[in-house]
């Protein structure tokens, strides 16, 4: 073997090594990559009441009520939802059936989510306003109740495996 | 392979592509900046926000794309010992730690408006603010060392190590839950183009005319060096010949 092919060889070991590895490590710690949970995986990792976590999903449609400058409105998965309660001032793009992340805990026995930040979470959905009037008027749009699948994939990144079960 | 080792043929086709690559990149910043800046039309939801998209985008794909090539040219210059490699490897990790550095930028920039926030510590910043972290740590390991041998070759292996992040980065969106929205344009994955064509054509001129700068900054960088070579090998010559 030359040595060229012997460095050839020793550099795409390693680099497979190193690839195993890396993929092993992120494989075991995932769940703490996660930036938010969906309400599905609140329901196969429950968090104990009190914990701070982020909570994530679609703002469900006509769920939103304004009393003053608090907000009351429910995140929902599509195949769970949570009651969200906040105090404060919502980013723009606050709207119901756009994705937000929101931070804070679970106030005993109701279920309910106190949260103390909520950010908007953008999908990656880009078109100029006609073309949003356009699809709205054909029944075309994804945000509605068909196109809501495709919107909670793009929320919930990897892992989520929603399985039915009682919602909040 | 090694009819490209040769510096003198090196300068030939360098100089041969950069005026071409100067040109194309000057036409498509032109056209590009016009429809991103003026032309394009604003988001349903963003409105004119969307315009740090033409800026951002590009400069994220050319961060991972110049750490690839980065990488790519480490390996052949670690394997086969090729000098132009390591010059293509050094004089790229600038270019691309800019365009990593103005993407964690405009993102902020954008972030602040739209998220609500300026940063999060989700998987896509945190691993794109790695790669930046990565260029900066190539950058100081080739320069840390007398021998510029050595220097050049304990970075190149950093170069490899580290290109285990770009995956990471590509697919963080998809892997975990992130507040960063998923790839508009993913012709291979499952949502395909989620970005409407009078926005797509601008973003993609704006990404050839950032390719096009990699290519002449790079090539430009090379024969900097590889006159500062000649440079330094004459002083030396002169020096022990006086």
């Amino acid at each position: 073997m030359t040595r060229k092919k012997r460095r050839l060889y020793f550099i795409g070991l390693g680099m497979l090594a190193l690839g195993a590895a890396t993929a092993l490590v992120l494989t075991a710690i995932s769940d703490s990559l996660l930036y938010f949970y969906s309400p599905s995986d609140l329901q196969e990792r429950p968090v104990a009441e009190g914990q701070r976590f982020r909570l994530g999903g679609l703002v469900e449609e006509g769920s939103v009520q304004k009393d003053g400058e608090t907000v009351r409105f429910v995140v929902t998965d599509l195949v769970h939802t949570v009651p969200v309660t906040y105090t404060g001032i919502l980013p723009d793009l606050f709207r119901p059936g756009q994705g937000v992340v929101t931070e804070g805990r679970l106030t005993a026995g109701s279920g309910l989510f106190q949260a103390d930040s909520v950010l908007a979470k953008h999908d990656e959905n880009y078109m100029p306003p006609e073309v949003a009037d356009a699809l709205k008027k054909s029944g075309q749009w994804q945000h509605g109740a068909d196109g809501a699948e495709a919107a909670a994939d793009g929320m919930s990144g990897g892992g989520t495996s929603g399985q039915p079960g009682p919602t909040y | 392979m090694h009819r490209y080792a040769n510096p003198t043929r090196f300068l030939r086709i360098a100089n041969a592509i950069l005026p071409w690559s100067t040109g194309i990149m000057i036409l498509a910043f032109g056209v590009g900046l016009a429809y991103a800046l003026v032309f394009s039309p604003p988001d349903y939801q963003q409105s004119e926000t969307v315009r740090i998209m033409y800026v951002h985008v590009p400069s994220a794909w050319m961060g991972l794309f110049v750490y690839t090539a980065m990488a790519i040219a480490s390996a052949v210059a670690l394997i086969w010992r090729h000098p132009v490699a390591d010059l293509a490897a050094q004089c790229s990790a600038p270019v691309g730690a800019a365009f990593t550095f103005i993407c964690l930028v405009t993102g902020s920039l954008w972030g602040k408006p739209m998220w609500g926030t300026w940063w999060v510590w989700d998987a896509r910043l945190t691993s794109m603010l790695i790669l930046l972290f990565l260029y900066l740590g190539y950058m100081a390991l080739a320069g840390a060392f007398d021998d510029r041998q050595r220097g050049a070759k304990a970075a190149a292996v950093l170069a490899l190590v580290g290109w285990v992040n770009i995956p990471i980065i590509k697919f963080s969106v998809d892997w975990w839950n992130t507040l960063h929205q998923p790839a508009s344009v993913n012709p291979m994955g499952e949502s395909g183009i989620a970005i409407d064509t009078a926005m797509l054509i601008p973003l993609l001129t704006m990404a050839l005319a950032f390719k096009a700068y990699y290519v002449t900054t790079l090539l430009l960088g090379m024969r900097r060096e590889i006159a500062a070579a000649k440079v330094r090998t004459l002083r030396m010559a002169a020096v022990h010949g006086a």
